[in-house]
């Protein structure tokens, strides 16, 4: 499926705003991510598995909180930063 | 019993200051006679850097403490001196806990410190929310260093999220003697500051003598504040603190802290965040005071900066403020902002939360503002970089 990148995270992805990742959950995405790019899930989510408070995780135009739900191949995953302050 | 002074030869080398600030990291590098100064581009520009440090055992790799806003902590780490820079394998981060068990989640990387000249690559990390790690590989991998971080005891005097500084409780100050790898100290804002004299097996508080705010306990290490502790190169037996609730000495092996700020001049008081010591006299040391009143404006006192300095193991107190800003000058400085060289009349360098550098090439006699307009200034490192 394809998971869209945000700017802070590109420098893991070699500047690539879209990578194909395959995985039958969220979490499953999210490991597979970070073997092809590693480092990259330890800014997402937290070492208790849960998603960072600034950050959001959608699928398709729904937002997720847990990394278990389970995702189709044809799904779009977006990471977001919720960016905040000055 | 009085342990034998270590003799440290003086430096004479240029320095590099190495800057963590909100929003980047930043190198000022000087000529021998530290007069002239040029400072980096940026390095990880919009990064929150609390600590860069440079391992004095190799002068050649330098750790670096980072996150942002949204994404989660890691450190970055350079073998060449600052020219390159790569993540950790794997940043401290807490065990993960059983499911339906609260775990901690490091928010960020706050205190680094390189260890013994003994132990090659050993690094020791202090983590918001308060956590212990250490590396074995020079920076590349980090796991949770002794019991402390999951002990019910120190889990309690550690507090939570809510007990500590405005952006998390911090545990810095990690200190290692230079005679013994295995004798260590840390400091916990709050939870106050712990000694080990096995490696970490075992620490014990080391509370007594100091205060803490109008009301509690002081024998409860979750009510004490240490700001910054600091372990005197030249007689690694005498440490120096500045504390939420004043200024302190400690002359091993006694364990009771004199508050040394005492002799401070009244309208000032000894509250403040920085403290550092001279690399060849255990009798000389610096703090830089902050109004500590009413609310803690936390900012120079009547706006007018200055460090004060005692020749005497705080005895006594000198003011030095020739050439900062003579008023209207509403900064603060960081608890791991204010730094010093190792050369043979020790340079001091400041960094404040307006984003000025100041050094001073003499004790802080007089002072200079060698950078301005960067992001808000958290740490200051002096360091002499190998080739």
């Amino acid at each position: 499926m394809t998971v869209h990148i945000p700017g802070a995270l590109r420098s893991y992805t070699a500047h690539k705003g879209e990578v194909q990742i395959d995985g039958a959950t969220l979490a499953e995405v999210l490991t597979a991510l970070d073997r092809r790019f590693p480092g990259i899930r330890f800014r997402i989510i937290t070492e208790q598995d849960t998603i960072r408070p600034h950050i959001r995780i959608f699928v398709n135009e729904e937002q997720r909180h847990d990394v278990a739900a389970p995702l189709q191949d044809t799904d779009r995953v977006y990471i977001v930063c919720a960016l905040s302050g000055g | 019993m009085k342990s034998p002074a270590i003799s440290l030869n003086p430096t004479a080398g240029p320095i590099a200051l190495l800057i963590g600030t909100r929003k980047g990291a930043f190198t000022l590098k000087s000529d021998r006679a530290r007069r002239t100064w040029k400072l980096s581009a940026p390095l990880f520009l919009g990064h929150i850097i609390h600590h860069i440090v440079c391992d004095p055992r190799d002068r050649r790799t330098m750790l670096m403490a980072a996150s942002t806003g949204h994404l989660g902590p890691t450190i970055f780490r350079s073998t060449d001196a600052g020219k390159t820079w790569k993540e950790s394998a794997t940043p401290p981060a807490f065990p993960k806990v059983p499911e339906g068990e609260k775990g901690r989640s490091v928010g960020h990387v706050f205190w680094l410190t390189p260890c013994h000249a003994n132990e090659p690559n050993v690094w020791y990390a202090g983590t918001s929310p308060q956590g212990l790690f250490r590396s074995e590989d020079g920076g590349a991998t980090w796991k949770p260093f002794s019991y402390i971080n999951d002990d019910p005891q120190y889990r309690e005097w550690m507090g939570s999220i809510q007990d500590g500084t405005p952006d998390g409780p911090k545990l810095h100050s990690i200190l290692v003697d230079p005679r013994n790898p295995k004798h260590l100290y840390f400091a916990m804002s709050g939870g106050g500051v712990h000694e080990s004299t096995d490696g970490g097996k075992t620490f014990v508080p080391l509370l007594e003598g100091l205060d803490v705010v109008e009301g509690f306990a002081p024998t409860t290490a979750t009510f004490h504040d240490p700001h910054c502790v600091r372990l005197c190169p030249s007689n690694p037996d005498r440490l120096y603190q500045q504390n939420h609730c004043g200024i302190y000495r400690l002359d091993r092996p006694s364990d009771t802290w004199l508050r040394i700020g005492k002799n401070m001049p009244k309208k000032i008081g000894d509250i403040g965040f920085p403290m550092v010591v001279h690399p060849h006299n255990a009798d000389i040391a610096w703090v830089f005071p902050m109004d500590g009143q009413t609310v803690w404006p936390r900012v120079s006192p009547d706006g007018k900066p200055a460090a004060y300095v005692t020749r005497n193991a705080g005895k006594r107190w000198t003011r030095q403020d020739k050439g900062f800003p003579r008023s209207n000058a509403w900064w603060t400085v960081k608890r791991q902002a204010m730094s010093n060289d190792a050369h043979e009349t020790v340079g001091l360098y400041v960094g404040t939360t307006q984003g000025e550098i100041w050094a001073s090439r003499n004790e802080g006699a007089t002072w200079t503002c060698i950078a301005r307009h960067l992001p808000e200034i958290y740490s200051v490192e002096a360091s002499e970089l190998g080739r």
